[in-house]
């Protein structure tokens, strides 16, 4: 039974260096910024960051997860407030969690979580789906 | 500077581009997704972006793309994008504001497939001091 206050069931992704590159072939977005280190200390970041699209599109796979397809997914939005930092030769997660804000019909408001090494990565994230 | 008189206008992009099945199946694969039939609800910022960094970039606006950061991102998805879409682009800039040196511009992005409108998009682009 899905009501306001549902909480959903919290999903960890694993990200690394490889699949920042495919994100970057995948969608046409290549900074250096997400790919090499050098490049990514050299502009003040603490080392290479994960596209905030990506960390947005994992989060989308885990709301269409839930809404049983990304047919389902008729608005989603967040903002990037920390970067996603991802070392050479590591894994590093981004945990996700959601609660059901609001329904209306069959229209579901979710309110999104997503940190990665225990800080928040998105902020104001929200996705309205169809179930 | 972002030329302040290109704030409330809209810029065509290009014409016609046009998803295909591959692009939608590598987007699908790096986030695991197995439906491939439809793109998942953050693909067309593949567009969209691509048409952002054509069109602000131009001289008349003046948007150093080598300096931005994405701020934020919502998606408005009319129906889910599918290979074989061919899509119209525009962007307008909705507001353009300066907070401790940075340029903060908020650009919408609608694509059509003939007269249908398929995907509204809002970016808060920075670009840093």
């Amino acid at each position: 039974m899905i009501q306001v206050g549902t909480v959903l069931e919290e999903h960890i992704f694993y990200l690394d260096r490889a699949m920042l590159k495919a994100y970057a072939d995948a969608s046409g977005d290549q900074n250096p910024i997400h790919q090499n280190e050098e490049f990514a200390v050299s502009v003040g970041l603490p080392n290479v960051i994960a596209h905030g699209m990506f960390t947005m599109a994992l989060v989308g796979k885990y709301v269409s997860d839930w809404a049983g397809g990304a047919a389902a997914v008729k608005e989603f939005s967040a903002r990037f407030v920390k970067p996603v930092i991802v070392p050479a030769d590591q894994k590093v997660d981004l945990t996700v969690s959601a609660t059901v804000s609001e329904i209306d019909g069959n229209r579901i408001l979710l309110t999104l979580s997503a940190s990665s090494a225990g800080i928040k990565v998105l902020g104001m994230a929200k996705a309205v789906v169809i179930k | 500077m972002i030329n302040p008189d290109s704030v409330g206008r809209t810029f065509a992009g290009a014409d016609s581009v046009t998803v295909s099945q591959s692009e939608i199946d590598a987007f699908c694969a790096v986030i695991s997704e197995s439906n491939t039939t439809v793109a998942p609800p953050t693909f067309s910022i593949r567009i969209s972006l691509s048409q952002y960094e054509s069109i602000l970039t131009q001289p008349e606006i003046g948007v150093d793309w080598t300096r931005l950061v994405h701020g934020d991102q919502k998606f408005e998805i009319f129906r889910p994008v599918v290979a074989g879409d061919v899509f119209k682009c525009s962007a307008t800039i909705e507001s353009l504001r300066v907070a401790a040196g940075n340029e903060i511009v908020s650009v919408r992005s609608d694509l059509h497939n003939g007269s249908e409108l398929v995907v509204s998009s809002w970016s808060t682009l920075v670009v840093r001091a």
